[in-house]
């Protein structure tokens, strides 16, 4: 009797979390664990294939398609990312007007994504803005969403969006390094780059990993603009994962779409892993160095 | 010598000003840039039909020649607003099916969330680190990786095609316990030790100390929830078919003819209205909110 009390009392504090872990195994676990099975299954049958949904995905064109472009945007777009919302932290962070400008960076985030597509579409158009504003240096007209500029528009609006949010996060970092390091370095003669590269840098360090792996959470995002702007079939230099998803949903055919989610997650986990592991091991050197 | 080395350090500073110049310079320019859509839009909801035609015919009627966008109407009229206010229906219904879907999201988060929030900062229990991976894990997932299991649960729960469908897995998304986590967790243990001394019971700890204490965090993960909610996209156009079900996030009408552009803008800028409030007033909660996620465990 006693012992099952004692045992229920380790758990009183598990109270807390059962409301909201009952919803997150309903909504969110026991589906995933379908899925995990149904990625076994073939789709017509329901009988065991082993592997033969991954085989198949593998060998799918448009999965394939979709996982190169989805790798190549965020391998260019998240050191960009990254890197500029640095550069415009360090120069905010010190002035006096920086809550100005970072309040304009921050903006963005709440456009709604509709609105996003309704000025894309006029800026972009082939007889739109940004035609009209080039014809004026005489350069040539182009149909940007239709033809592999769409990449770079994708780029640039990921980037646009997204460039408030990550400097508030390096800010945060900044906000972290202790004055007196600088005013020490500054007695002994350190100039303003010196500062920037050997106390900035370095301090900066730990902040970079959720930097980055926020980031790209945020990158999957920008899937919406591009859905709104170019539908299910866009340019084939920004079809994504999502539309795969959405064109394998359609379709019906959960077989792939199970073997494609288990993969996907596998991946991101892995990628994560990797990510905190390279970050847990500079921070060790870091902490040695000192 | 001395003189030069004085010569050198003026040089130096004059071009470090220089520099600073041009760096605010590429600072503002990339501002105004940021916000040129905003502009763009509030601009043209104001513009009467002429207007907007002789503006964006090349674009929306198949016009000779390019679309020309002045900063300003020459000529403004609320005549769109009027027109989304009182002639058409189905924005309402889009409006209402939003408000529904995002406080629904954000009242269940706030019922559900706290809790687990709390639980997570403050109480010791077998396999926490477990669970608590499991919460970040289901946090990083996009939605295309959840998409066919949030599917097959809706399916067998009859939940498609319904407005629940969306706000149930919103409800119990685990990005805003992530969030209320980190500012729970700042509450010093010793301020509960002594109201425990002092006779309060766990429930009173977290009414009365861990809700007002914390509630910029909760106030920072709604702010973002609202957001994240009011502009949802995916999943309305995966689990939502009947049109009258539809949120204002997925309002993208024709804008093929010139009538319909204008309402078009008036109606993005309506769209974009509330989640600029939220913004606006919740701007120091959302930079606290952003910047919870960035302090590693």
């Amino acid at each position: 009797m006693h012992g099952t009390v004692k045992k229920f009392a380790k758990w009183q504090g598990f109270l807390w979390i059962l409301p909201s872990f009952l919803g997150v195994m309903v909504f969110y676990l026991l589906p995933y664990a379908d899925v995990v099975r149904r990625s076994f299954l073939g789709a017509v049958d329901n009988r065991f294939v082993g592997l033969a949904n991954y085989r198949t995905i593998m060998e799918n064109p448009a999965f394939l398609l979709a996982v190169k472009n989805t790798l190549r945007f965020t391998a260019l777009c998240i050191p960009l990312l990254i890197l500029l919302a640095l550069a415009c932290a360090v120069i905010l962070y010190r002035s006096k007007y920086g809550g100005f400008i970072k309040s304009a960076f921050l903006m963005p985030m709440a456009l709604p994504a509709v609105s996003v597509a309704l000025v894309w579409r006029l800026l972009f158009h082939s007889q739109g803005l940004l035609n009209h504003w080039l014809s004026q240096f005489k350069a040539s007209e182009q149909d940007w969403m239709n033809t592999s500029s769409a990449f770079w528009i994708l780029v640039i609006s990921y980037i646009w969006k997204n460039l408030g949010y990550d400097i508030v996060l390096w800010m945060a970092g900044l906000a972290g390094i202790s004055e007196n390091i600088y005013e020490a370095a500054k007695v002994d003669g350190a100039g303003e780059w010196q500062c920037f590269w050997k106390i900035t840098l370095p301090n900066l360090k730990p902040s970079l990993y959720t930097i980055t792996v926020l980031s790209f959470l945020n990158s999957f995002k920008v899937f919406r603009e591009a859905y709104l702007v170019a539908g299910d079939y866009p340019h084939e230099s920004i079809y994504m994962m999502q539309h795969l998803f959405n064109n394998w949903f359609r379709s019906f055919s959960f077989d792939k779409m199970a073997a494609a989610a288990v993969t996907e997650s596998i991946l991101l986990l892995g990628l994560i892993l990797l990510l905190q592991k390279a970050w847990d091991g500079g921070n060790e050197d870091g902490r040695k160095s000192i | 010598m001395e003189e030069k080395v004085f010569d050198l350090k003026i040089l130096n500073l004059k071009k470090a000003h220089l520099g600073k110049a041009v760096l605010w310079g590429v600072l503002a320019l990339l501002a105004a840039a940021a916000l040129y859509p905003v502009f763009f839009l509030v601009s043209g909801s104001f513009m009467g039909k002429d207007e907007l035609g002789d503006c964006l015919g090349a674009v929306v009627s198949g016009k000779e020649g390019y679309a020309d966008f002045p900063l300003l109407p020459g000529f403004p009229t609320l005549s769109h607003y009027v027109e989304v206010f009182l002639d058409s229906p189905e924005f309402f219904v889009m409006f209402w099916n939003s408000i529904k879907i995002t406080f629904g999201v954000l009242a269940g988060q706030l019922a559900v969330g706290t809790g687990a929030a709390w639980g997570f900062a403050k109480y010791e229990f077998p396999w926490k680190r477990g669970f608590f991976l499991i919460y970040m894990i289901l946090m990083l997932l996009p939605f295309q990786v959840l998409m066919l299991s949030d599917y097959l649960i809706l399916d067998r729960l009859a939940l498609i095609d319904h407005l629940w469908g969306i706000i149930l897995p919103g409800i119990f998304s685990t990005f805003p316990v992530f969030i209320m986590y980190r500012f729970f967790s700042e509450i010093p243990d010793s301020l509960l030790e002594s109201a425990r001394l002092d006779g309060a019971r766990e429930w009173q700890l977290f009414l009365y100390l861990a809700l007002p204490i914390g509630s910029s965090g909760i106030i920072a993960a709604m702010v973002l929830g609202f957001l994240e909610y009011w502009s949802l996209i995916e999943q309305p156009l995966t689990f939502l078919k009947e049109k009258s079900l539809l949120p204002l996030s997925v309002f993208l009408p024709d804008i093929t003819s010139v009538n319909q552009s204008g309402m078009a803008f008036a109606a993005s800028v309506v769209t974009f209205f509330p989640a600029l409030m939220v913004f606006l007033g919740g701007q120091d909660y959302l930079e606290q909110g952003i910047m919870a996620g960035a302090v590693k465990e």
